[in-house]
């Protein structure tokens, strides 16, 4: 069983074109990637039950890494906490990281079998080789 | 706080967010990203819906039901600050402390001070007006006047912050929502 990644954002179509860059660095490899994005109407939002339910669906029993995007995403992620059961919270960790450049370093090591914590060190990562091109 | 009385606060905030929607939309577009009046909107308009197809057992059943609401059906940041403000009312007796309870659980979500121009600069007035022992009207003509106090500051929080300087000269959507919330109160609750 692999670690979870779950995609926050307020634009359903920003989380599934960012989801589909990630998923071209694992040819034939399986991994749970869940989607809370946009509001229930198609708009542009984010929605605490959604992510919650997310991060559930993500959760194999080896935990969640969750990636989002700005202002309410994070704010909805940490509200959607507290409608976890607590083992399923416990092995949740938010991310930092820039949603595009973590989610493709969280799937790579993710789809490769490392750990919750290994998996949201490589996201926390993601500007590295950015920053270092344009050094 | 009845059961009664709370669904009329709820009813009253409704309907005043209903008929300043559009100045909540003008606000937040000056200085957001113009959707606080559509979505606290939205999310009241089903938290109405709600609490009308599995009426609450009670004030705390209520609350919970209120805040749950918020947070799935908003959308922006108000949705998880309102939908914190009335989870954390919950556990309490009387509506200082609900009140306060609830302010506290929006420090915590939002992590905003006082003066970064947001509706904490509405509700802590509010709430410090109550903990004196002063009525409900006093709370929310303290909320309306943190509301005034937002338009001089530079936001420091949300999608406001990114404007820096210019975010100055309007007051803050969430003060002006929040100051409604108390208005409402002041007129359904005793």
């Amino acid at each position: 069983m692999t670690v979870g990644i779950v995609v926050v954002s307020h634009s359903r179509a920003l989380a599934d074109a960012a989801v589909e860059l990630a998923r071209q660095m694992l040819p034939g490899r399986e991994l749970v990637v869940e989607v809370a994005a946009g509001t229930e109407d198609g708009g542009l939002g984010t929605d605490a039950m959604a992510v919650s339910a997310a991060i559930e669906a993500a959760d194999g029993g080896e935990g969640t890494v969750v990636l989002m995007d700005l202002g309410s995403a994070v704010l909805s992620a940490e509200t959607a906490l507290e409608f976890l059961p607590d083992d399923v919270r416990e092995r949740t960790t938010l991310s930092a990281a820039p949603l595009v450049e973590g989610l493709v370093g969280a799937v790579v090591v993710a789809a490769g079998g490392a750990t919750r914590e290994q998996v949201a060190a490589e996201a926390g990562r993601g500007l590295a080789p950015k920053e270092a091109q344009l050094r | 706080m009845s059961t009664e009385e709370l669904q009329a606060w709820l009813r009253r905030f409704a309907e005043l967010v209903h008929e300043h929607k559009d100045e909540l939309t003008a606000l937040d577009s000056a200085i957001g990203d113009a959707d606080h009046g559509a979505n606290l909107d939205r999310g009241m308009t089903a938290v109405l819906a709600a609490l009308e197809e599995a009426p609450p057992a009670d004030a705390a059943a209520l609350l919970k039901k209120t805040g749950a609401t918020l947070v799935s059906k908003v959308g922006g940041a108000s949705g998880p600050l309102y939908g914190t403000l009335f989870l954390r009312m919950a556990g309490a007796d009387t509506f200082p402390a609900a009140l306060r309870a609830g302010y506290e659980g929006v420090l915590a979500r939002g992590k905003a001070e006082p003066g970064d121009k947001t509706m904490v600069d509405a509700l802590g007035p509010a709430c410090d007006a109550l903990d004196a022992g002063r009525s409900v009207a006093e709370a929310a003509q303290a909320a309306a006047e943190g509301r005034d106090a937002t338009v001089p500051l530079v936001a420091r929080k949300g999608r406001a912050s990114y404007l820096g300087e210019r975010s100055a000269g309007h007051a803050d959507p969430g003060a002006t929502s929040t100051a409604l919330l108390l208005q409402a109160a002041a007129e359904t609750l005793s």
